[in-house]
């Protein structure tokens, strides 16, 4: 088993909680990891990634090659594209749809999900509006998180677990909503793949 | 034992910890700042009572540490790579009066420049200093190289530079711990004349150190971490130093074609790496950083054996490896890069909303309009960000503390007016000695100590400069009229404006301290309250 994953964003937007989770059910599985991330001067609203390297067999290097990514997974619809040069042509994006605009010169909407569509393998997420559903706006990054987890092959029970390590000292209530916003992020993908 | 999930930077502090240290020492910078929050955080630091506190800044740092290895005790020091340009003086001399208790100096480079001015190989000052220099190429090496670290400085009897780099540090993998280190116990040096560095001493000092230096290319020959791996194809031989072995067993799964060296200890074994030379027709040399050991190497004139690498072309002469640009020098096909997508724009980083800096630039901007441009020496911090749309307020940024001796430089050439724009814990880094050179000679410049009451750069860390600010400017001779304190909001706009103008218009030294706690640490501390609340 071998999963090379980009998780994107812009600074602020919590992408390595996401990063986090991933790494501590991968590491409860008995799995070999690397998740590099970006510190310092861009988590002022720039735009940030995390490579997040997981497989069975050892993983040398910090950093996903060109075209090798399984997986983009963005909270961001515009950081998604980003990173396309280092996914594999029959990889996966996963993204948040809620726009973050903090320059001036953000694309048009139509015109940037036109860009993502031409891309098969999309599961698009109204992480915002499905979070609140769940309880708190909050846990968009875990309805995301849950989106990306069928293209994981990490089991259900370790991310729950990586969910409760996180959290668990926030209380049973927050534990609870990111576990019902991680149930609820994976249906959304789960219905695009049976659709294909 | 059950493994932990941790970044590098971490690692080393958890090896440190586990390996009987008794402080850590440092000023926060990227990507080092996380050793030193790692030992502040951890319970187990606590319960040993291992010093943690933040240093003002890399040279009182290094100072301290080796303070605590004079006084028999394990001590790391920690630092970005520009850091140790600060900690200079007091490394090199370091590595002359040896150590008592172990001594690890950690220095973070940031190859590609992600958040720094240069992308200096520190590796050149353990080679200047000639002290050992350890080079972790992966997370279980860097608690590894912590935990023996103590011990390799206190067998060799000179600090041990522990280098690592940006990607390493803010990456996590699985560590397994060893087993803990008691601390050392309180003991003076056996010689008291040791650490006295006055001519006579330190000559027989530094013959000891130049003496030593067979001594320390026998630990590296010895050395676990250099590793020889053998293979049939002699046409290449690769030297893979550090976190570069990763991006070359990236392109080799099932084992590399080639013989490897891997280099993870310096100075690299002579012997070791003659013997390598002579088994292969050419060399590839692998080295995160500058074309240091590739140069070595290759010689000036490239007499010897083809040596391919970084300066030769077959690399990139600057910036961070990768496994696609390892594969490539390695003649793999290695898919071109395609393009990101056109639609996608910049996301340069910004000033936060509602943060301080914001509404001082937007007041200086304003105030300094009928000057012109050009007049405006900012430095290392948040603030930086003014150089970019939409104030583009500020004319340089070079070092810790540089916009207030810049300022005076350029006051002394006749410029004026000329504005230092600096943060509160920058200045007591490095600002407060420009700032005694102002006043010594009363020259006209405007100092604006931009007051967020941290370190925010970094990720928000205690500021040596909270509650002194005012005190200190006056305690070096600031005329305390000239000190003046705003709260920098919008609704003082216009008062900050005319405070400038005024301050610019004053023959002398005045110090303008816009003071708002920074928003990012302001929401934390609010988060905090409400997590406790609930437990």
């Amino acid at each position: 088993m071998k999963k090379d994953i980009i998780i994107s964003g812009v600074g602020g937007q919590g992408i390595l909680s996401i990063s986090a989770i991933i790494g501590i059910a991968a590491l409860e599985s008995g799995l070999n990891l690397k998740q590099s991330e970006v510190h310092g001067m861009s988590q002022r609203g720039g735009d940030v990634q995390a490579n997040l390297r997981i497989s069975s067999d050892e993983v040398y290097s910090d950093l996903i090659s060109h075209k090798r990514a399984d997986l983009i997974l963005s909270v961001e619809p515009m950081e998604a594209l980003r990173y396309l040069p280092f996914l594999s042509p029959d990889g996966w994006i996963v993204t948040n749809i809620t726009p973050y605009k903090n320059i001036p010169n953000y694309p048009d909407d139509e015109a940037l999900f036109a860009e993502l569509k031409k891309h098969p393998n999309l599961v698009l997420v109204d992480a915002d509006k499905i979070a609140k559903e769940c309880g708190t706006a909050r846990a968009g990054n875990i309805v995301m998180l849950g989106a990306a987890a069928p293209f994981l092959d990490i089991s259900n029970e370790m991310l729950e677990f990586g969910i409760r390590k996180i959290f668990g000292r926030k209380g049973e209530d927050i534990v609870n909503i990111n576990l019902k916003a991680l149930k609820a992020g994976r249906e959304v993908s789960e219905k695009v793949i049976a659709g294909k | 034992m059950k493994e932990l999930l941790l970044l590098g930077a971490e690692a080393i502090a958890q090896g440190a910890i586990d390996g009987g240290m008794s402080g850590v020492y440092a000023y926060p910078g990227t990507p080092s700042t996380e050793i030193t929050e790692y030992v502040q955080d951890s319970e187990l630091a606590q319960s040993k009572k291992i010093h943690s506190q933040w240093s003002a800044n890399e040279k009182t740092a290094m100072e301290a540490a080796l303070g605590m290895s004079y006084s028999g005790k394990r001590a790391m020091v920690c630092m970005k790579h520009v850091g140790l340009n600060v900690a200079a003086d007091a490394f090199m001399n370091s590595a002359i009066t040896g150590i008592n208790g172990g001594l690890l100096i950690t220095v973070a480079d940031d190859p590609s420049m992600h958040s720094s001015q240069n992308e200096q190989d520190s590796r050149y000052y353990g080679k200047f200093a000639q002290i050992p220099i350890l080079e972790p190429s992966n997370q279980q090496e860097a608690y590894d190289m912590a935990y023996f670290g103590f011990r390799l400085s206190e067998e060799l009897e000179v600090p041990v530079m522990l280098r690592i780099t940006t990607r390493l540090s803010h990456s996590r993998s699985g560590i397994v711990r060893k087993e803990e280190v008691p601390t050392n116990e309180l003991s003076l040096p056996k010689d008291l004349k040791q650490f006295i560095l006055l001519p006579s001493l330190a000559k027989k000092r530094y013959k000891k150190l130049v003496e030593a230096r067979p001594k320390f290319e026998e630990s590296s020959a010895k050395s676990q971490y250099n590793q020889f791996f053998d293979a049939p194809d002699k046409k290449l031989g690769i030297i893979a130093c550090g976190i570069s072995y990763n991006y070359l067993m990236e392109n080799y799964p099932g084992g590399c074609e080639y013989p490897v060296m891997k280099i993870c200890q310096y100075p690299m074994p002579r012997n070791r790496i003659s013997e390598f030379e002579e088994l292969v027709d050419e060399l590839l040399v692998l080295e995160e950083g500058y074309p240091m050991i590739e140069e070595l190497l290759a010689g000036y004139f490239r007499k010897g054996k083809k040596v391919h690498g970084r300066l030769d072309g077959t690399l990139p002469r600057m910036g961070e490896l990768n496994p696609d640009l390892v594969g490539k020098a390695l003649g793999f096909d290695v898919p071109e890069i395609e393009d990101v997508p056109e639609i996608v724009v910049g996301r340069p980083p910004s000033l936060c909303v509602g943060c301080g800096h914001r509404d001082a630039y937007s007041a200086l901007n304003v105030a300094i309009e009928q000057y012109g441009d050009g007049h405006v020496f900012a430095d290392i911090g948040c603030y930086t960000l003014g150089a970019l749309p939409p104030y583009e307020a500020i004319n340089s940024c070079v070092d810790m503390g540089a916009s207030i001796t810049m300022a005076k430089g350029a006051a002394d050439a006749g410029l004026h007016p000329a504005v230092a724009v600096i943060g509160d814990s920058t200045f007591t880094h490095s600002g407060m000695t420009g700032l005694l050179d102002a006043v010594s000679e009363n020259t006209n410049i405007t100092i604006i100590i931009s007051d967020n009451l941290t370190t925010a750069m970094t990720g928000g860390q205690h500021s040596a400069a909270e509650n002194r600010l005012e005190n200190i400017c006056e305690g070096i001779g600031v005329d305390p009229k000239h000190i003046r304190v705003i709260v920098p909001h919008h609704k003082n706009h216009d008062l900050m404006v005319e405070m400038m103008k005024e301050e610019f218009e004053y023959p002398g030294v005045s110090v303008i301290i816009p003071r708002r706690e920074c928003i990012q640490t302001l929401a934390r501390k609010k988060r905090n309250k409400v997590a406790s609340k609930r437990v």
